[in-house]
């Protein structure tokens, strides 16, 4: 907490300074008007007291409320500012470092985990710190100055106020102490609650397939039922906290007013000078222990929230304080054009035991396909994957354009290659938006957008859409069908204009047909640009140039279609899967 | 981040009838509680006044002597009003707790059978999360709403009737004064609160856009960085992320400036009590003894208006979201069917298609399957085959009654499925669907999905023929490994174990939707030969891409734009030199 906390911007912290300034002067208000309230019910008991006196005490009681609630309503204001602040400095710094981060890193974490960091665990620290400014500040400040008003007054009446402070907070203290990790457990159970009911949901079909309606909700049944009884549990024991802190907070008073009683009894009768300040001591008793007694409370419910906002404060700085290991070369340009190649290369992902790829290595020269082919969880995509970057070899040499990929710069790098992942992805805007994603080299003109459609045979469904380009994607593109997105994530990937062009699998979602033609569009229009192909179909590839068979990590086979259905049984054994002797021939 | 809709006061009213007459049973234990809600409130009008008898008390005896009998007699007194009117206050908040935890148990279990009852065509109008929050976020907060919220409102507003009587009757001048001021300051803080609200909408929706946001560009990372994206998207998010800064700022500084408010006003009624009361005091109107009463009786009279005011707040939350939970529990459900037989008769196979026309109940002007017809002999595998779009998956949903048909008829064994229970229906087939579904549980679990008399040998034996038995093997835990999202399964493999849980199922007829979409195709070789072997005298339909997959059928059907346009098998098929023909060719096209 404290680390993040250091993240605060200069104007945060100069904000939160003169706030606990201002509360120092609230808090000197708050206690004062107390000293008029006193003073006002002494003069009303006293017979003969003017009005125009009355009125004098009255002014100034209501000059302290109102300077205390300006200052109250700046330092809220400043407090707003510097919480809201906080959070947004905080926020800032770990999305952009996120988007910093390579996929190693985002795999380690997982995506939904940085997705909670960066808006649940801020949003608690937020609230944390709104509350807990002024709070924390003004408590012990409170505290600390009413038991100065009282000190030395009365033993045996700080005494009793001692004691009620003691009960008090101990019983705060073992109300949270049980009750908040009882709010853990009913977190877990929400997530729990919402598992069960979520995956009822995305399986609904298979639920009312297998007739499993009972199933699922006895399922249900389970964390809903547990739920309860824990928050039964929690609940029945939060209904003893109000209670008891209004008999501690009336009790105290009472008991003050009680005992103050006795002891003026025991002051002589002759001494009346003593017995009236004592009990003018009494009175300012009872308004400052409450004081006292309230503060306290404050405190110990600061330091029960402060373990929550620990964690989410921890888990936020695990993410800021990860460092990137993908790191940015600095050349700027290639010795060659469109060529890829690999040079011995390994891969093995952190943490595991085996490698992923072993001693991978091939040339593709500009214009020419290269198809890559194997069994599922074979290393295809990982392998293309070393090409932008996302992740780095661990052994041997990715060279692009004849330049080891470690030592460009991102932007060269990325203007050099369009690729299209395996899963499509499109974001929410239009569909112009989508395909000019980000930066290129690439002009962005309408004709080059009609032509990056009409190429990745998009434009059959987008001709047919009312407004055309300017249609909009809705979040994580839900409106659109998986082929539809497969091919809009292909036109943007062919916008960028660039030198090698890589498809993870992209046209699995396609129909023969649609795949057929895109292929050819490609052979005619790009002819220039370097092809990378990963394919299950050995109808998508067979034309290659090159074909890379690999099995479990490794090349098992490289050559053309021909070739290799003549010396590799792999392939054979794949490509007799799919199509008749008759037909390969 | 969902926004709450505010509900207006007619809303309001009728969701509160709603959930009167959903916690029927416990209307007279929740009215006791309201009733010691009161009740607690109204002790602590008394006790001020005693405090100040015992201050008087000492007063008065600075000079003789205290009347400590006295003393002890107002004290004991006082005391055990404090008591009762906490020991009011804790059963009241114990019922509560009890009945509206109870209530949320209820609600949850019928939200959760409710998705399990609706018609397909909810799930097009409402959003997976949606129905998520209601489920959770919205029960939550109408139990909140519901334990703390409606107490205060009762108990605040007993305390302010109550003050309001007592000061009336003691002295009416003072008491239309300090009326006055506090519904003037109430008049100012209800004009905040509405400014306020504004900001608090505006904070969910920015945060919910942030939030959105925050989801596609971490989930499309790749993408960012492969399109150089990562600059414009760390902008907008910049704007957004100022957006929420300011909303934010804006709606805590007006939230927070509340409580000093309520203490000015306090302060104002304390005070003009004060002087007015004195001048009427020098007057000879009233005695000194008025003003300290009436000065109590300012504080708890100001206190409890801002406790209204926040608890109908959170009332009309509360209603909101009783709406919403209301709305889903209510809404249509599948038609009842308990006149149906459920009994599985002896099924041969015979499936029928008499022009089958379908389109979903939203759209009814897109027909999805116009004029659909076709013969299904006991045992054939049929294929189905055309492109994106022509509605082959919406033939088998409507095959499973997942959809109702809008005319013409699909019978097995010579008996229209409508007139066939859903379940009955459902017992028939064994399907494997295109988006693989497993669930967090172990494997066992996932295969032996709601089945009975499962033995481990059967299950070892169809993981063997789909291949699994070797995965099954490496997992630590064999078929009692969990499932979740630390273990890491290929695509592939998820789809093979929807394929071993379809055939453990074993029904006389088999549904394959895409099935083997994302196995490879040795993989996949190895799947058909023990499909084959389980279609052996089934019915059976397949659907799929990989024409390879269906080339051996009995009989395909080419659908395009919701009609079978040929059909017939593989050879008759090629020689006809139709779409099909086309479709199959086009494998082969000269283009690499």
């Amino acid at each position: 907490m404290i680390k993040l906390l250091k993240k605060m911007g200069k104007r945060e912290v100069l904000m939160a300074v003169l706030c606990a300034l201002l509360v120092l002067g609230q808090v000197y208000f708050d206690l004062t008007l107390p000293d008029y309230m006193t003073d006002l019910t002494m003069m009303l008991n006293t017979a003969g007291s003017e009005t125009s006196d009355i009125l004098n005490v009255g002014l100034k009681m209501l000059g302290c409320t109102l300077a205390s609630a300006a200052l109250a309503i700046v330092c809220g204001y400043l407090s707003a500012k510097t919480a809201s602040g906080f959070s947004y400095t905080i926020r800032e710094k770990l999305f952009n470092h996120v988007m910093d981060m390579g996929s190693e890193e985002m795999q380690d974490f997982s995506i939904p985990s940085l997705i909670t960091r960066t808006t649940n665990d801020i949003t608690q620290i937020q609230m944390i710190v709104s509350m807990g400014l002024q709070m924390i500040i003004k408590s012990p400040i409170m505290a600390v100055w009413a038991v100065i008003k009282i000190l030395g007054k009365s033993w045996e009446l700080s005494a009793v106020t001692a004691a009620f402070v003691v009960v008090i907070c101990v019983f705060v203290l073992a109300v949270m102490a049980t009750c908040i990790p009882r709010f853990r457990i009913v977190q877990k159970l929400t997530d729990k609650i919402n598992r069960v009911a979520r995956e009822n949901l995305t399986g609904i079909n298979v639920v009312h397939a297998f007739n499993a309606e009972k199933y699922q909700n006895d399922k249900f049944d389970v964390p809903s039922k547990d739920m309860m009884n824990t928050q039964l549990k929690n609940q029945r024991m939060f209904a003893l906290m109000m209670p008891v802190m209004n008999i501690g907070m009336n009790g105290l008073t009472l008991a003050i007013y009680w005992l103050g009683a006795v002891l003026i009894q025991q002051i002589a009768l002759t001494a009346v000078q003593d017995r009236i300040t004592f009990f003018s001591n009494v009175v300012v008793f009872s308004t400052y222990a409450t004081y006292v007694v309230m503060s306290f409370m404050m405190l110990v419910m600061i330091f029960m929230m402060l373990p929550a906002a620990q964690v989410s404060a921890e888990r936020i700085n695990e993410v800021l304080e990860r460092d990137v290991n993908i790191k940015e070369g600095s050349v700027s340009e290639g010795r060659e054009q469109g060529t890829v190649e690999f040079k011995n290369v390994s891969f093995r992902y952190p943490h595991a035991s085996e490698d992923e790829l072993s001693n991978i290595s091939f040339k593709i020269e500009k214009g020419q396909t290269l198809a890559i082919i194997g069994a599922t969880g074979s290393g295809k995509t990982t392998l293309i994957s070393l090409i932008p970057r996302f992740y780095d070899a661990t052994e041997g040499e990715v060279l692009v354009d004849g330049v080891n990929v470690k030592n460009y710069k991102f932007d060269t790098l990325y203007d050099k290659l369009g690729y299209v992942t395996q899963k499509a992805v499109l974001f929410a805007g239009s569909i112009r938006e989508n395909v000019f994603f980000g930066e290129s080299a690439a002009p962005e003109s309408d004709e080059e957008l009609k032509n990056a459609i009409e190429l990745s045979q998009a434009e059959e469904f987008v001709d047919k859409l009312p407004d055309g380009t300017e249609h909009m994607i809705s979040q994580m593109g839900r409106n659109v069908s998986g082929g539809q997105k497969q091919r809009l994530s292909i036109s943007r990937a062919l916008s960028r204009k660039p030198e090698i062009l890589v498809f993870d699998d992209s046209f699995s979602a396609l129909d023969y047909k649609t795949d057929a033609k895109l292929r050819e569009g490609l052979n005619e229009k790009l002819g220039d640009t370097t092809k990378i192909i990963v394919a299950q179909r050995i109808s998508t590839i067979r034309h290659a140039d090159k074909i890379i068979v690999l099995d479990r990590g490794e090349a098992v086979g490289m050559g053309t279609h021909e070739e290799l259905m003549k010396n590799c049984d792999v392939y054979k054994e794949i490509a007799l899967s799919q199509l008749s002797a008759a037909e390969l021939a | 981040m969902r926004k709450y809709e505010k509900s207006s006061k007619g809303e309001m009213a009728s969701a509160m009838k709603k959930i009167i007459e959903y916690m029927k049973g416990s209307v007279g234990i929740v009215a006791v509680a309201l009733v010691l809600a009161a009740l607690g409130a109204v002790l602590t009008i008394i006790g001020p006044d005693k405090v100040g008898e015992i201050t008087d008390l000492i007063a008065d005896g600075l000079m003789t002597g205290i009347d400590l009998k006295a003393v002890a007699r107002v004290g004991i007194f006082l005391g055990a009003i404090y008591i009762s009117s906490s020991l009011f206050t804790f059963i009241q908040q114990y019922i509560m707790a009890t009945v509206t935890l109870k209530m949320s148990y209820r609600m949850r279990s019928d939200l959760s059978r409710k998705i399990n009852c609706v018609p397909q065509k909810y799930f097009n109008s409402h959003s997976q999360g949606d129905i998520l929050s209601r489920i959770t976020n919205d029960v939550s907060t109408l139990q909140q709403g519901l334990t703390n919220s409606l107490p205060t409102i009762i108990s605040a507003a007993a305390q302010f009737v109550g003050c309001l009587i007592m000061m009336f009757v003691t002295e009416w001048r003072l008491a239309l004064i300090s009326l006055f001021i506090t519904f003037l300051g109430l008049f100012l803080i209800v004009f905040i609160m509405s400014k306020s609200q504004k900001f608090f909408l505006d904070r969910q929706e920015s945060l919910g856009k942030l939030n959105g946001y925050v989801e596609e560009m971490y989930s499309g990372h790749e993408v960012v960085r492969i399109s150089r994206g990562a600059d414009n998207v760390k902008e907008h998010f910049g704007g957004l992320n100022e957006a929420v800064y300011n909303a934010n700022w804006k709606s805590q500084f007006l939230s927070g400036m509340m409580q000093p408010l309520m203490n000015v006003i306090g302060n104002i009624a304390y005070v003009a009590v004060c002087v007015f009361g004195s001048v009427l005091a020098l007057n000879g109107t009233i005695k000194f003894g008025v003003i300290i009463s009436f000065i109590l009786y300012v504080r708890l009279f100001t206190s409890p208006l801002g406790q209204i005011a926040q608890g109908m707040t959170n009332m009309q939350t509360a209603s909101a979201s009783a709406q919403r939970i209301f709305d889903f529990i209510e809404s249509e459900e599948l038609s009842d069917e308990s006149d149906k037989s459920s009994e599985v008769p002896e099924v041969k196979g015979n499936v029928s298609f008499e022009n089958v026309r379908f389109s979903y109940p939203d759209t009814p002007d897109k027909v999805i399957i116009k004029n659909f017809s076709a013969e299904v002999k006991a045992g054939q595998k049929v294929a189905i085959v055309g492109p994106t779009g022509a509605g082959k998956t919406t033939m088998v949903n409507l095959l499973m009654r997942f959809f109702e048909i809008n005319s013409g008829s699909i019978s097995i064994d010579g008996t229209p499925i409508s007139q066939l229970s859903r379940e009955t229906v459902h017992n028939m087939f064994s399907m494997v669907l295109q988006d693989t579904w497993l669930f967090e549980g172990t494997v066992r679990e996932n295969l032996v999905y709601n089945m009975e008399g499962i033995s481990d040998e059967s299950l070892e034996r169809v993981c063997k023929a789909c291949g699994l038995d070797k995965f099954v093997h490496t997992l630590p835990e064999g078929f009692d490994t969990v499932l979740s999202e630390s273990v890491a399964i290929s695509a592939g493999q998820k789809q093979l174990l929807t394929i071993a849980r379809a055939m453990l199922q074993n029904a006389p007829m088999l549904i394959l939707d895409e099935a083997t979409s994302s196995v490879d195709t040795r993989t996949e070789l190895l799947i058909q030969r023990a499909m084959d072997k389980l279609t052996k005298g089934r019915t059976s339909f397949v659907i799929a891409h990989r024409l390879s997959t269906i080339k051996n059928a009995d009989l395909i059907l080419v659908m395009r734009d919701g009609d079978v346009i040929e059909s017939g098998n593989h050879e008759t098929l090629m020689a006809k030199g139709g779409f099909y023909a086309e479709l199959y060719n086009s494998q082969f096209d000269q283009a690499s």
